[in-house]
């Protein structure tokens, strides 16, 4: 998942991705212990997706609380799931995505929260507020939220007589676009959203459904260009794709760039995978007390607004969503219309076992 | 006068022992985890037993990854060709350049080992790209020659169609011969540097065209340096994974993209250690192939 400016700035992610799979092997679990500068009072250890917090957010929060924060970073859920795999470093929180919520609450690598300590949980929009992957709240509380959609060139959709590609049969079972086709390699990703597109849930697909999107994506492949590891906003700004599957937050920061008027997004009719990352305390985290203290400043309404005005990422906290301007509320590419996400799903985590099915299903694909 | 290590004990361990235990903890150590993992089972999202179980080795010689265990093979054995190919020629220019010349061209091959592999791959996509450097030369012959034959009142050429460079496995091998062939190069030119150049003049003396002293007196001598070049060109092109993932498209994932994402996505480490130890296994064999190559050389001379 993209976590960049979304509608300033340059993306470093996809480079700063490449860079943390190059690097495994020298991120080791040490620093930590400096952390907290010369200050000595309490401290707090944000584990963070890169350009996701606001400007002057972890100085407000040590002015107002007396507790300092040290922020480090990571690309991706993979990252973070295997720094903490073999116990937590000195995290107090951190910021997986949904189904990596429900994977780590199982592993008992979180803890539940104390909501009494998070009363600004009221500002969160109502829809927010309970979560299909976290029953009542009880490991996370939403900090932005996104979905995967269609990124497309207008002219090269209109050359092909369409207006707008609303369907995912374009990405997954039409020749329309052959060869000018772009796919997130993510596995459970693109069975999640065949499903959609076969009239399915995202989650609990049956086995001969799975052999269906198999064949189908089978047959797909030779029209793909390309399974990218979500910089899909690069090859189509490059001209090398005309339509790809992408992250919202990545086209509308395509598309306030330079010549950006040529592209456009769509959630296709279907529905579509929503993601929301969370803020979670890890288990073993060394300052639980601070983690809600900085939990709950999060979720503040001026403090969401401060935040949300630098990542412009859809926000579940109505209360700061309110301060924003039209320009940021009114943009149908952050927030798709209402009957769209009435269509739209979570993806559950549904076992290891299955993602490891999903895995071999995409091996399998790759290797057809 | 020379001592053997037997002599100087002391300054021996004292040498011998930082290296050795360093290979032994950050090395040897690891791997033989990494080794206990492949023979576990999955018990839980974090947690591994060590039960001795084939299992994972059963899975990881499946056709379907065994398939592509031989794409990997191929797609390395044809960039080391490809390497050595190129390498050779330009490894017997550098060893026959004068002397201040040859460490200019020294430094040239090894001047790209200076950036990061990553970076490099991301200029290469933007050379390769149908917007990219290749095309952009491309087109602008295509609309001169265009407009060169409408002056001489010919009909112009149509519209110039952009090449797929990129996204293919014809890429993967670009990039591959890209990044390993300084591997290739360097071997190469310090074996044919040491050549005794007398019998090179003896062939041709004795009437050997060029090519024939080539192939009969140059390649044979410089057959243990053609056989480590080969070797470190072809092992970590097996290995590879950045290049068929940034620069391949969907029919080039090799193995090493299969164990990475073991490791991430499927969260599944006993069979992606497996996998890996299934990798490492075929890098012994190129081993032991390349020492017999050494040995018989060597018996030879």
């Amino acid at each position: 998942m993209a976590k960049s400016n979304f509608l300033t700035g340059a993306s470093r992610r996809s480079i700063l991705q490449q860079f943390g799979a190059a690097a495994v092997g020298i991120s080791f679990a040490g620093g930590l212990s400096a952390c907290g500068g010369g200050g000595g009072g309490p401290t707090v250890n944000f584990y963070n997706w890169d350009t996701y917090i606001g400007p002057t957010t972890l100085d407000d929060f040590q002015a107002a609380s007396g507790t300092s924060v040290n922020m480090s970073l990571f690309a991706t859920n993979d990252e973070l799931f295997a720094r903490l795999r073999a116990g937590n470093p000195g995290f107090d929180v951190i910021v997986p995505s949904n189904e990596f919520v429900t994977r780590m609450s199982q592993a008992q690598m979180i803890q539940e929260l104390d909501h009494s300590k998070i009363p600004n949980m009221a500002n969160l929009l109502p829809e927010f507020r309970e979560a299909s992957f976290d029953p009542g709240r009880r490991y996370s509380m939403p900090y932005t939220w996104l979905v995967l959609g269609i990124g497309y060139n207008k002219e090269a959709v209109r050359a092909k007589g369409l207006t707008v590609p609303d369907s995912w049969k374009y990405l997954f079972d039409d020749a329309t676009f052959n060869q000018r086709i772009a796919l997130l390699s993510e596995s459970a990703d693109l069975i999640r959203l065949s499903a959609k597109y076969l009239g399915h849930s995202v989650n609990e697909i049956p086995p001969a459904m799975l052999t269906q999107i198999e064949q189908m994506l089978i047959r797909q492949k030779p029209r793909v260009k390309q399974f990218h590891s979500d910089n899909g906003q690069d090859l189509l700004a490059s001209g090398e794709v005309d339509i790809v599957l992408e992250y919202n937050g990545d086209i509308a920061q395509l598309m306030a760039g330079e010549g950006g008027d040529k592209f456009d997004f769509v959630v296709p009719k279907e529905g579509t995978l929503i993601n929301s990352d969370c803020l979670c305390i890890p288990t073993g985290a060394p300052n639980v007390d601070g983690a809600h203290a900085f939990i709950n400043y999060l979720l503040d309404a001026e403090a969401g607004k401060n935040i949300t005005t630098e990542i412009l990422y859809p926000t579940p906290n109505g209360a700061a969503r309110d301060l924003m301007p039209d320009s940021y509320k009114n943009n149908t590419v952050i927030f798709p219309s209402a009957d769209l996400m009435a269509k739209s799903e979570y993806g559950a985590f549904e076992g290891d076992e299955k993602s490891r099915q999903y895995e071999e299903i995409f091996t399998r694909i790759s290797a057809a | 006068m020379e001592q053997t290590w037997r002599q100087a004990k002391a300054a021996f361990a004292a040498i011998a022992v930082p290296p050795i235990a360093w290979l032994f903890l950050f090395f040897l150590v690891p791997l033989a985890v990494v080794w206990g993992y492949s023979l576990g089972e999955n018990t839980g999202p974090i947690t591994i037993d060590v039960t001795g179980t084939f299992a994972n080795y059963m899975r990881a010689v499946e056709p379907l990854y065994l398939e592509i265990f031989g794409k990997s093979l191929i797609i390395a054995g044809l960039t080391t060709i490809l390497c050595l190919i190129i390498g050779f020629p330009v490894a017997m220019a550098i060893a026959f350049a004068s002397p201040k010349t040859k460490a200019w061209l020294l430094l040239l091959i090894m001047l790209p080992f200076w950036t990061n592999l990553l970076i490099r791959t991301f200029a290469l996509i933007a050379v390769l790209r149908e917007n990219g450097y290749v095309n952009g030369i491309l087109e602008w012959m295509w609309t001169n020659a265009s407009g060169v034959m409408v002056l001489v009142g010919l009909q112009p050429l149509g519209d110039f169609e952009p090449l797929t460079l990129l996204y293919n496995n014809t890429a993967v091998v670009i990039g591959l011969v890209y990044v390993h062939l300084p591997f290739m190069v360097l071997p190469l030119y310090s074996a044919l540097d040491r050549m005794d150049r007398s019998l090179m003049e003896a062939s041709l003396d004795l009437g050997a065209g060029h090519l024939r002293t080539i192939w009969s007196v140059v390649a044979p001598l410089a057959a243990p340096g053609i056989a480590s070049g080969v070797l470190i060109t072809f092992i970590p092109a097996l290995g590879a994974y950045l290049t068929p993932d940034l620069l391949g498209g969907t029919d080039s994932q090799m193995i090493a993209n299969v164990i990475e994402r073991q490791f991430k996505r499927a969260n599944d480490w006993p069979f992606g250690a497996a996998l890996s130890f299934l990798l490492m296994y075929l890098t012994f064999i190129a081993i032991a192939v390349q020492a017999f190559v050494q040995r018989k050389s060597e018996r030879r001379g």
